[in-house]
């Protein structure tokens, strides 16, 4: 599959009274055409950060892009110019916030926060684009648009809001498309329909997504690969399936223990132990390590490489080491993967019938 | 809209109506009558003048009398000024004092409003300081500090402007700057605290995501945004420096009503003080209902909630 984006050693530090916070610290990833990419982790891991530099979106100062790579269709986006980066956001690349209910301007009317991208960069005049808007509400599913076009936010509800951001989003026919946490906000049955309307979306334009989320039920519905990010690095990336049912990483083994499934209600959900480590001064062997029942000697020293595990499949963790004892992933967590397996079975059977 | 501002005008007619007699009868609680002050006078001469503006009369006729010449317009006769209509007084007085409050107003507001959006766009830089030091100043110097050093390095030492008097535009001018310091400094810091609030918020994001540049992202989201809070501050501002300012109009001699109303409050000018209570009371209700209209123009949250009223 042909890359759209590549990035290479990023790393994003913001400058604050206590000392260098160290949010993203040497990640690489690719994204393909028409993929999605999960980005799955705690609060705090360096989820945000990494996507809003992708955008060059971090506020500077505090923060700063301290080196790395962002390679887009053969342009290295760490070293535009903040113009060249006006061109590129909304037409190139465009991203869906957490909270619909603030990422839209209160005084502005509907229609004309749509084509505002429009306009732009598609260079269109404001009744073609007004149009254009209409038609975008239509796509994604809000009724009436001809009308509500020159309405206001808080005339819309929250579900409602998503869909305008999602149409800001698409107006442009983004190659990527990054969603951070796009239906947090939102209770579940809206949830499905946004994820729903993003996927039809997707497979009509043939966009990449990155998709930030939470929800390990969400990534296993809506992605192709995930990557698992952990105090400002990516400990595991892999496909969907190489991460449900061969997870290597003992924070991986973590999250798929704490996630809720629907037949895990008499379960005990297993809660990762500690918190995780400070940004200002991070540990100097694994930053998992203080966390992790399996550590040994090293992870307190070396930091683990990214192991290869197969041709889609990489983990940082010293116990893929050659010399590493082999540890089985805990019971209970088996269990969950074993779960998983037969979840995704029947999803598959049903989808066939 | 009609309908919500005529019932807007309605309630302001009604808190006239009670500010009036309020201030009517606090003011027969005063001590004194207008006669106090005049030692020259015999007593006879004296009761013949109570009689004659109906002073003597008991305290509820007196109201009802004040009322109803007001229900016609008729704000009574000065005690002082040579039998004068109180309304002919305030209008002569008013003119100059409006003017200068205007002008210092709307010059300071727009300043005040550049200087915080520049503090806001260039925080912590240079720009942000120095702004930040001119509305410090603005704040903290009294008015009449300003006029004194206008009058004497702009009139006297360059000769520019006129020192003080009333008559063309360029004896506003001084007035006006001096006025305008203090609306400056407090547009400048609303302006800079809304405005880092707004551009910190998720919507500039969004607008940013999109591509929209630094200006756009400014002016076209941001101002409007943060222009709420700044109304609400001014409103109060605009009625203290229209209705006169007693210092700045005695330094540049200026023939305004704030000097009149002082004065006719030592005087115990009766109709005069009731006439200008009055007249400010209107002029501050008026501002209100223009900030409320404003609003809604700014903020359509607040429009829908009207209309629904
Ligand atoms: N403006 C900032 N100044 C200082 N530190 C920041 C700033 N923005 C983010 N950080 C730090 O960067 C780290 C990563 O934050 P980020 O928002 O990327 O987390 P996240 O993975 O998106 O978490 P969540 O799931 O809660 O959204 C955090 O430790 C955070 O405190
Ligand atoms: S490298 Fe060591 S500490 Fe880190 S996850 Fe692997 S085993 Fe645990
Ligand atoms: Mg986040």
């Amino acid at each position: 599959m042909e890359k759209l984006l590549q990035v290479n050693n990023l790393s994003v530090s913001f400058d604050t009274y206590g000392g260098e916070v160290q949010a993203v610290r040497g990640v690489s990833f690719d994204v393909h055409k028409g993929e999605t990419l999960a980005i799955v982790g705690e609060s705090g891991s360096g989820k945000s950060v990494t996507t809003k530099a992708l955008m060059r979106l971090i506020p500077q100062p505090p923060g700063r892009i301290k080196e790395g790579e962002i390679l887009f269709e053969d342009k290295d986006l760490a070293k535009l110019s903040e113009k060249q980066m006006e061109k590129i956001r909304g037409k190139d690349i465009s991203m869906i916030f957490q909270d619909p209910m603030t990422s839209l301007n209160p005084t502005m009317k509907i229609g004309n926060q749509i084509m505002e991208g429009l306009i732009k960069h598609q260079k269109m005049g404001r009744a073609q684009a007004k149009k254009r808007a209409i038609e975008l509400m239509e796509l994604v599913g809000l009724p009436d648009a001809a009308n509500r076009v020159d309405q206001y936010p808080h005339q819309f509800s929250g579900g409602q809001r998503q869909r305008v951001v999602v149409a800001i989003a698409l107006a442009c026919n983004p190659k990527l498309l990054i969603a951070d946490e796009p239906t947090t906000a939102l209770d579940v049955t809206i949830q499905a329909q946004i994820l729903e309307l993003m996927k039809d979306i997707q497979k009509k334009t043939d966009s990449s997504i990155i998709f930030i989320t939470h929800d390990l039920g969400v990534v296993a519905n809506v992605a192709d690969r995930v990557a698992v990010m952990y105090a400002g690095k990516i400990v595991e990336i892999g496909t969907v399936d190489e991460i449900f049912y061969n997870p290597k990483h003992p924070y991986t083994w973590g999250l798929l223990g704490s996630m809720p499934s629907l037949d895990s209600a008499d379960e005990d959900l297993y809660a990762i132990p500690g918190t995780p480590p400070d940004l200002i001064a991070p540990p100097k062997g694994d930053a998992f390590a203080a966390r992790n029942d399996y550590a040994m000697k090293i992870d307190f020293e070396q930091q683990p490489p990214m192991f290869k595990v197969s041709d889609t499949h990489y983990a940082a963790t010293w116990l893929l080491h050659e010399h590493a004892p082999d540890v089985e992933p805990p019971a209970t967590i088996q269990r969950r993967m074993q779960g998983f397996a037969q979840e995704a079975e029947l999803k598959t059977k049903g989808d066939r019938s | 809209m009609a309908r919500y501002i005529t019932k807007r005008l309605i309630y302001m007619l009604l808190t006239l109506i009670i500010i009036a007699t309020f201030s009517f009868f606090l003011m027969k609680m005063l001590p004194g009558t207008p006669l106090t002050m005049e030692d020259k006078l015999s007593e006879a001469q004296k009761e013949i003048i109570l009689e004659k503006y109906g002073l003597n009369d008991p305290v509820p006729i007196q109201y009802l009398k004040y009322m109803g010449g007001l229900a016609v317009g008729d704000l009574g006769i000065s005690f002082q000024f040579d039998n004068r209509e109180v309304t002919d007084i305030i209008m002569d007085r008013i003119g100059p004092s409006m003017q200068l409050g205007a002008q210092a107003l709307i010059i300071g507001t727009i300043i005040g409003m550049l200087l915080g959006l520049v503090a806001a766009i260039y925080h912590n830089g240079f720009l942000d300081y120095s702004s930040t030091f001119v509305a410090v100043i603005g704040k903290s110097i009294p008015s009449f500090i300003f006029a004194g050093l206008l009058q004497y390095f702009i009139a006297l030492k360059l000769g520019w402007f006129p020192v003080a008097l009333w008559g063309t535009w360029q004896h506003t001018v001084l007035p006006t700057v001096a006025l305008a310091m203090f609306p400056i400094a407090i547009a400048a810091r609303f302006m800079r605290t809304e405005m880092l609030e707004v551009l910190g918020s998720d919507f500039i994001q969004t607008a940013r995501a999109k591509g929209v540049n630094k200006f756009g992202v400014v002016f076209k989201h941001g101002v409007r945004n943060a222009l709420i809070p700044l109304v609400t501050v001014m409103g109060p501002l605009a009625v203290a420096l229209m209705t006169g300012t007693l210092v700045i109009e005695k330094i540049f001699a200026v023939p305004g009503i704030g000097e009149q109303f002082v004065t006719s409050i030592t005087t115990n000018d009766f109709p005069i003080i009731m006439g200008t209570t009055l007249f400010f009371s209107f002029f501050f209700i008026f501002i209100i209902l223009v900030i409320d209209l404003l609003y809604g123009l700014i903020d359509p949250r607040i429009r829908l909630a009207e209309g629904e009223k």
